[in-house]
């Protein structure tokens, strides 16, 4: 018996159960939508109208991912989401941290006016304002365009200007001085000077705008109606509503597909993810 | 002619000083996302503002007719009860909230598989709503998912009512669905918060004998209630305009057509624009209401406390940003 180990006492291992019990609980909630989901999707037609949803399937079958794939038209819809991710991303940046550039680093009249327009743009809830925006989309001719709802997306992007400003505020500005006395313009200090030490900052706000984006089915839905060529990928699950509607196995795993490359980024960005998160929410 | 030669001269230089070059850097740089802002932001909510007080569709003529639609929102039960239904968003937040801070607390400290645990609790924030909907409708549905794992727990199915119908449980189904997805993410919120406080004061309040559920009280509680009331009001703003779980999931069938549904459904199938406008700027005022009683509350909460280095922080960082 080692005498030296920590004592173990009632209170203590009490304490200790309720602890993991919570935590395995809690993971067991968040986690049993998606098992269910997952073991769906494993099985074929059959087993599916045969079994329980929780019992596990006899044998692993691939069918349905591929089945979903060709039915929901989702290479369209994967092409769609990349063109889409990538200029909203590219255009987002650029124009964020240019705005917060010049907020941050200029004294000028309308400064703070500027600030608060932004700031009042995210008390409006986005849907609520869709019935005009709508009228507009239509004026302009941006319906069922991609590049409409590209300009969309970057139009409405508030909170990575917040994420932008914070960070913009950590970095002193002997940094701009020192490019000035160099002879630097304003461009050119933005440009090589401080948009290189924006890089953790654009990578955080760039992983959490792009799930946002990669996600986002209202807007989608509604100014992409062009289901066949411009569906995303969130919206592409739209194909199963209505008759094929009680095919879960096919469903679960058209689900599962939409959710693999937030996975992917998740597991290989969760540090970024939680920064971002709570940076974010500090923008009062 | 001569003096109009010197003022291009004068201009020519003055865009070569420092405040001209400023001006031309800050005119490249902000014209679009303003441009955007406006085109995409304040010019549809001055329109919106405008359609709600006309009888009109998205084509055809326009019939003004005062302040019909508003008195409309507040008499017709039809729009007013979906108002109420936020109340079940609102308690559901709370509770999540409750969760989620208590959870926080527990992965702070030394956990073993913290990391594991956090990250199959925060994942359900990165799903998609329609994958989300597909998700809830097959897990509620008659003897799936949500049933079976009841049964284990001795339930039986004859006694357990239908998820999404029955009118006296869904709209807490829904709500549930809505808990499920950012517990998670209130949860690494508050992480974040906790992780900010000095980890000295922990050590203090160990050699001085304090218990966990001490900690929590003394030292968690007090330094991260900025956020903590934050999230708070964050929530209630964001019960009021719930929107995902009924829209996805029923449709807005059976009384669970929360206000937001209800004001899409207006808008969009029996496009009585005027009236969804109405229904928007009404909901509008009170959010606005609601955020002006938030900067207020912090503004006189949080003023007496000179020692309390959190909040003071983030307010010295409010008062550089605005």
């Amino acid at each position: 018996m080692n005498k030296r180990k920590k004592k173990i006492t009632p209170a203590r291992a009490a304490s200790g159960f309720v602890k993991y019990f919570s935590l395995t609980f809690f993971a067991f909630i968040a986690l049993l939508p998606l098992v269910s989901v997952l073991i769906t999707a494993l099985k074929n037609n059959e087993e599916y109208a045969s079994t329980n949803v929780m019992s596990l399937p006899s044998k692993i079958n691939f069918a349905n991912f591929a089945d979903a794939f060709t039915t929901a038209n989702m290479g369209r819809a994967f092409i769609n989401s990349t063109i889409i991710l990538v200029f909203v991303l590219l255009i987002s940046t650029l124009l964020g941290t240019q705005i917060a550039y010049v907020l941050n680093r200029f004294k000028f009249k309308g400064n703070a006016a500027i600030r608060n327009l932004f700031l009042f743009a995210t008390l409006i809830p986005g849907i609520a304002m869709q019935v005009s925006v709508y009228e507009i989309m239509t004026n302009l001719g941006l319906i069922n365009k991609l590049y409409g709802y590209i300009i969309l997306m970057c139009g409405t992007d508030v909170i990575s200007i917040y994420v932008y400003l914070q960070y913009f505020e950590n970095l002193p500005t002997s940094l701009d001085e020192s490019g000035v006395i160099d002879g630097a313009g304003y461009f050119r200090i933005y440009r090589s000077i401080l948009l290189p030490l924006l890089k953790p900052a654009i990578v955080t706000s760039c992983i959490l705008k792009g799930v946002g984006t990669y996600n986002e089915y209202y807007c989608a839905n509604l100014y992409l109606q062009d289901k066949k060529n411009y569906s995303t990928v969130a919206t592409s699950l739209y194909t199963f509503v209505g008759p094929l509607g009680s095919q879960y196995n096919m469903i679960c795993a058209g689900v599962i597909i939409s959710l693999l490359p937030a996975l992917i980024v998740f597991l290989v960005c969760q540090k970024q993810i939680y920064a971002g998160l709570t940076a974010g929410s500090v923008k009062g | 002619m001569e003096e109009n030669i010197k003022k291009k001269l004068d201009l020519k230089t003055y865009f070569h000083t420092t405040k001209g070059r400023q001006l031309v850097t800050l005119i490249c740089f902000s014209f679009v996302p303003l441009l955007l802002l406006i085109v995409f932001t304040y010019y549809p909510f001055v329109q919106m503002v405008g359609f709600s007080f006309f009888k009109m569709k998205y084509i055809g003529a326009k019939e003004f007719v005062g302040w019909k639609n508003f008195v409309k929102v507040f008499s017709e039960p039809e729009y007013f009860s979906s108002l109420k239904l936020s109340f079940f968003y609102m308690a559901g937040s709370l509770l999540q909230l409750a969760i989620a801070l208590y959870l926080a607390t527990i992965l702070s400290f030394k956990v073993k598989g913290g990391n594991v645990f956090k990250g199959f609790m925060f994942f359900p924030f990165l799903i998609n709503g329609i994958a989300v909907g597909f998700i809830f409708k097959f897990f509620f549905t008659r003897g799936f998912v949500f049933d079976t794992v009841l049964g284990w727990c001795g339930f039986d199915l004859e006694n357990l009512p239908y998820w999404l119908r029955d009118q006296s449980i869904n709209n807490w189904s829904l709500v549930g669905t809505s808990v499920w997805r950012y517990f998670g993410q209130n949860m690494v919120l508050f992480i974040g918060a906790i992780m900010s406080v000095d980890a000295n004061l922990y050590e203090a309040a160990m050699l001085d004998g304090c218990n966990r559920f001490q900690q929590f009280i003394h030292i968690i509680l007090p330094n991260i209630r900025t956020v903590l009331v934050l999230n708070v009001i964050l929530s209630i703003t964001g019960s009021l305009s719930a929107f995902e779980p009924p829209y996805v999931i029923t449709s807005g069938a059976n009384g669970t057509a929360t206000y937001f549904v209800k004001m899409h459904e207006v808008a969009h199938t029996s496009q009585k624009v005027g009236q969804a406008s109405a229904m928007a700027v009404v909901l509008l005022v009170i959010i606005i209401f609601a955020t002006v009683l938030q900067k207020l509350f912090f503004k006189y909460a949080f003023k007496n406390v000179e020692d309390d280095s959190y909040s003071a922080k983030r307010r010295n960082r409010r008062r550089r940003a605005f």
